[in-house]
């Protein structure tokens, strides 16, 4: 079936088959690889993003449910030159170490504090436990998060 | 941000510019959604591989019918063990394991066939169309009951490879270190068994990569790897092909931890594409990621300590047994370390010490980060625990005064030199002033348990835990480690490294920048992607090794295109070395002593300590705070040193609460991220670390390695808190909520 979504900003169209994911359309339709497929299931969080503003599984949305909606994924935050903020944060934390949990994470952080600008501490373990890190023991994603807060 | 306390015990050798730390060059595009990961890749005309996998633990194949799935729609080829062109047998140290199964599966979720189709649904449903006739047979599962059981192995792979020859059935290797007098009697004497559970290393990017025909018969395979070198000198047999006709290139590494150092898609992959004259990529999914590759190595420790009234360790007996599963991976060498750092990091005069790896029809173990010495750790430190309390000293005392130091001997007989500041990490690590308990009520969120604590928090116990743990950095026992580098000066001052060591996340490609930019006093550098198609080996990133070789092999790389620049009075230049560390030495078969001067080049000290609180009537724990002090050398980017140690931990505490794969009659049962539990935000305390600076002698500026020391202590830190919190004994990991509210 024939969806049209807007993603980062721009309308787009994909030729997508039932069962299709949201995850799926994004990385193998619509070229944008940056949210990542690590469980499939909805635990890990690493595929993201915002769908009408509100953090989702992009796994678990399928991709017609997102026909007439607006995504933003990792690649529609900030550009080689100008990173966004919460990007910036994470490199200058060392939140990054593989890397593969990173998209959704950064998506998670923009997510909690477009509705909560100066989260607790407590808030952001809270508002980040639906996204596994594997590498970093979170201290560093913490740092990032409370960096890219406003005071 | 956190400040790092580092503490250096004495001066390193001064080096213009290295202690700056470049940035790493990985992480904008990390960040961006734009670093290209082994499951992110593409080609022109790609097909998509997938994997038939045996659904028993032990099974003789009786027929493979693949009729129908050769014709199924979008199908570009489908192959069996017969289709393997070359060798038919793979592994690391031994190739005892089939590219695809023969007559006999061993292991639940071992590879018996591939398929290749255009479309990834496709694949999957073709593969589901293969029938395979099984005829199950009654799987090895107890690593005890397996010394006599039928052999998994009857042609017994490992042996006469200058290993002890064992009769006993299913011994993969088996070793025995006797030091001193065994027989030696102290005045207290305290025995315990302990169990640790098998690990996952559930990095997030699952095993995936893309194998391209060069069109001349050989293939480019771009793939998420540990050793370039080492999965070329593996794949290229298998396929046919020499050496050099099979180019691997590192694509984007989402985590390893040591399970990306055997092959998972690499040989499949390049069958397929080879077979199809296609590109074809294969990415596994969670599920199947818990069968592609090798897990932590159960095991089983029986230990005896005998101490003199005043708290001196008199002689130590410790017997080991860990389940190696179906193929012998890197077991040989974990069982190595698990004797050889059996005793912790203190000086014992008699020992002996026996350790024993089994293969079973349970799934294959092999490298995960700590490598033997996390499961010898946790038993070790709960015995000293238990001698303090036994002697009526105070732990903490009772570790110091039985700290091993630089000119003591190894239970091998390894006399040590160099940097081994354990009562320096020891102390450093006590010093950390611990937080205050926080009152109660408080908000559930900082309950044991979260959220779903409904209690007021009355059954809540405070326990606090200290552990030490130590372990070898780089490659040991003989094995001639080395890592190449090679250096392009270009006349416009540019610089280009290729080095073919692999990013695994650590942070190599910003120490590999840090030293070129250091040694050629230029910040022009451009370090190339790691291939084995432009540069000799790097060796493995595992063993800690990768910063102390990668260093050493840019710096000599460096150093050499200076001089070859200055000889030849300017120009290009192109130059690549070879950086080996001080050589080891074999452990003797019979005696576990060490056959020359060193088995080891370099041991790293980790110490921790720990609170927990545990609701004792609910069985759950919440770590609430850990301290720690690790040996690190020097730190060339202590931002990243503290990072290894931070998430080092997060693995330890995840095999002391949480992580186990669960395994019925050889099948994984929690093979998903919804029943394999990981540490989250909400589980993971406050880290603080210490490091402690102590150059090492002959490592390139001093330093080690970080990234395991932590995880082999984390483990017995968190479990002696739990002890400390519950009075039970806890002599399992991970500690079930039963133990807790004694319900077994």
């Amino acid at each position: 079936m024939k969806i049209e979504l807007t993603v980062n900003g721009e309308r787009r169209e994909a030729d997508v088959w039932g069962g299709e994911s949201l995850l799926f359309a994004l990385r193998d339709q619509l070229g944008l690889p940056g949210s990542k497929n690590a469980c499939e299931q909805g635990e890990c969080g690493s595929c993201s993003v915002l769908l009408d503003g509100e953090l989702v599984c992009s796994c678990l949305v399928l991709a017609a449910q997102a026909d007439g909606h607006e995504v933003v994924t990792v690649e529609g935050l900030g550009t080689p030159e100008s990173l966004h903020r919460v990007q910036e944060a994470f490199v200058a934390a060392g939140a990054v170490q593989c890397g593969f949990c990173t998209p959704g994470l950064v998506m998670a952080t923009v997510g909690l504090l477009e509705h909560t600008p100066s989260p607790t501490d407590d808030e952001i373990r809270e508002a980040l436990s639906g996204n596994l890190c594997r590498c970093t023991g979170y201290q560093k994603i913490f740092d990032a998060v409370r960096a890219a807060a406003t005071p | 941000m956190t400040e790092v306390e580092v503490q250096t015990l004495a001066e390193a050798r001064v080096e213009v510019g290295i202690a700056t730390p470049a940035a790493r060059p990985d992480a904008p595009p990390k960040v961006l959604g734009r670093f290209a990961y082994s499951s992110d890749l593409e080609a022109a005309g790609m097909l998509w591989g997938h994997t038939v996998r045996s659904p028993h633990a032990h099974a003789r194949i009786v027929s493979i019918d693949i009729t129908r799935a050769v014709t199924m729609p979008g199908v570009h080829a489908v192959l069996t063990h017969d289709d393997v062109p070359g060798r038919k047998t793979y592994g690391l140290e031994f190739a005892d394991q089939p590219v695809l199964a023969v007559d006999r599966v061993r292991y639940y979720g071992e590879a018996v066939a591939v398929v290749a189709a255009e479309h990834p649904e496709q694949a999957r449903r073709a593969a589901e169309a293969i029938v395979v006739g099984y005829e199950p047979l009654e799987p090895v599962v107890d690593p005890e009951r397996a010394l006599e059981q039928a052999p998994v192995h009857p042609e017994r792979p490992t042996m006469g490879h200058g290993y002890r020859d064992d009769p006993r059935s299913n011994v993969l290797r088996s070793m025995v270190i006797t030091h001193g007098d065994p027989d030696a009697e102290g005045d207290v004497t305290v025995r315990g068994y302990y169990e640790t559970a098998s690990q996952d290393q559930a990095f997030l990017g699952p095993e995936s990569g893309i194998a391209i025909p060069d069109g001349e018969g050989g293939i480019d395979i771009h793939v998420a790897t540990q050793w370039l070198h080492v999965d070329r000198d593996q794949v290229a047999p298998c396929l046919g092909l020499a050496p050099e006709q099979v180019r691997i290139h590192l694509a984007g590494v989402g985590g390893a931890f040591g399970g990306r150092e055997d092959l998972s898609m690499q040989i499949h992959a390049g069958l397929l594409a080879l077979h199809a004259d296609r590109p074809v990529k294969m990415v596994y999914n969670r599920e199947e990621s818990f069968t592609g590759h090798v897990h932590r190595h159960p095991s089983r420790v029986w230990a005896e300590h005998r101490a003199s009234r005043d708290g001196r360790l008199v002689c130590v007996h410790m017997k080991i047994l860990l389940d190696g599963g179906a193929y012998a991976s890197s077991s040989a060498a974990v069982i190595s370390n698990a004797v050889s750092f059996a005793l912790g990091p203190y000086r014992v005069d008699n020992a002996r010490i026996d350790g024993t790896v089994v293969y079973t029809n349970n799934p294959p173990c092999g490298a995960m980060r700590g490598f033997g010495a996390v499961q010898t750790c946790f038993a070790a430190e709960a015995q000293m625990d238990r001698l303090a309390a036994e002697l009526g000293i105070d732990p903490i005392e009772l570790r110091l005064l039985n700290a091993i130091e630089p000119g003591d001997t190894l239970p091998t007989g390894q006399v040590m030199t160099g940097s081994l500041p354990v009562a320096e990490v020891i102390r450093a690590a006590a010093a950390i002033p611990i937080p205050e308990a926080e009152p109660l009520p408080r908000d559930p969120i900082r309950l044991p348990g979260g959220a779903g604590n409904t209690t007021r928090g009355e059954g809540v116990h405070r326990g606090v835990g200290f552990a030490v743990g130590f372990k070898n950095i780089c490659f040991s026992e003989g094995f001639d480690d080395y890592c190449s580098a090679r250096v392009q000066l270009h006349a416009d001052g540019m610089a280009v490294v290729h080095c073919a060591a692999a990013e695994v996340g650590q942070g190599l490609g910003g120490v590999i920048l840090q030293v070129a930019r250091a040694e050629l006093g230029t910040d022009d550098v451009v370090l190339e992607t790691s291939t084995t198609a432009t540069v000799g080996s790097a060796g493995s990133t595992s063993a800690s090794r990768m910063t102390w070789m990668a260093a050493g092999a840019v710096r000599d790389a460096c150093r050499a295109a200076l001089e070859a620049r200055a000889a030849q009075g300017g120009g290009d230049v192109d130059v690549e070395r070879v950086y080996r560390h001080l050589p080891t030495w074999a452990l003797d078969p019979e005696t576990g002593q060490v056959t020359g001067e060193r088995a080891h080049v370099a041991l790293a000290t980790c110490a921790m300590r720990v609170i927990v609180e545990v609701d004792v009537d609910l069985g759950l724990t919440r770590v609430v705070w850990i301290g720690a002090a690790q040996d690190v050398g020097r730190a060339l980017n202590p931002q990243s040193v503290t990072g290894q140690i931070e998430g080092g931990t997060a693995q330890g505490i995840g095999l002391a609460l949480m992580e186990e794969i669960q395994v019925r009659d050889g099948r994984i049962a929690n093979a998903s991220f919804t029943d394999y539990l990981l540490p989250t935000a909400l589980d993971m305390p406050p880290v603080e670390s210490v490091l402690i600076e102590d150059p090492q002698p002959d490592a390139p500026y001093g330093v080690k390695g970080v990234g395991e020391p932590p995880t082999v202590v984390s483990t017995a830190a968190v479990v002696a808190a739990m002890r400390d919190a519950t009075g039970k004994p806890l002599r399992r990991a991970p500690v079930r909520p039963d133990e807790i509210v004694g319900l077994t």
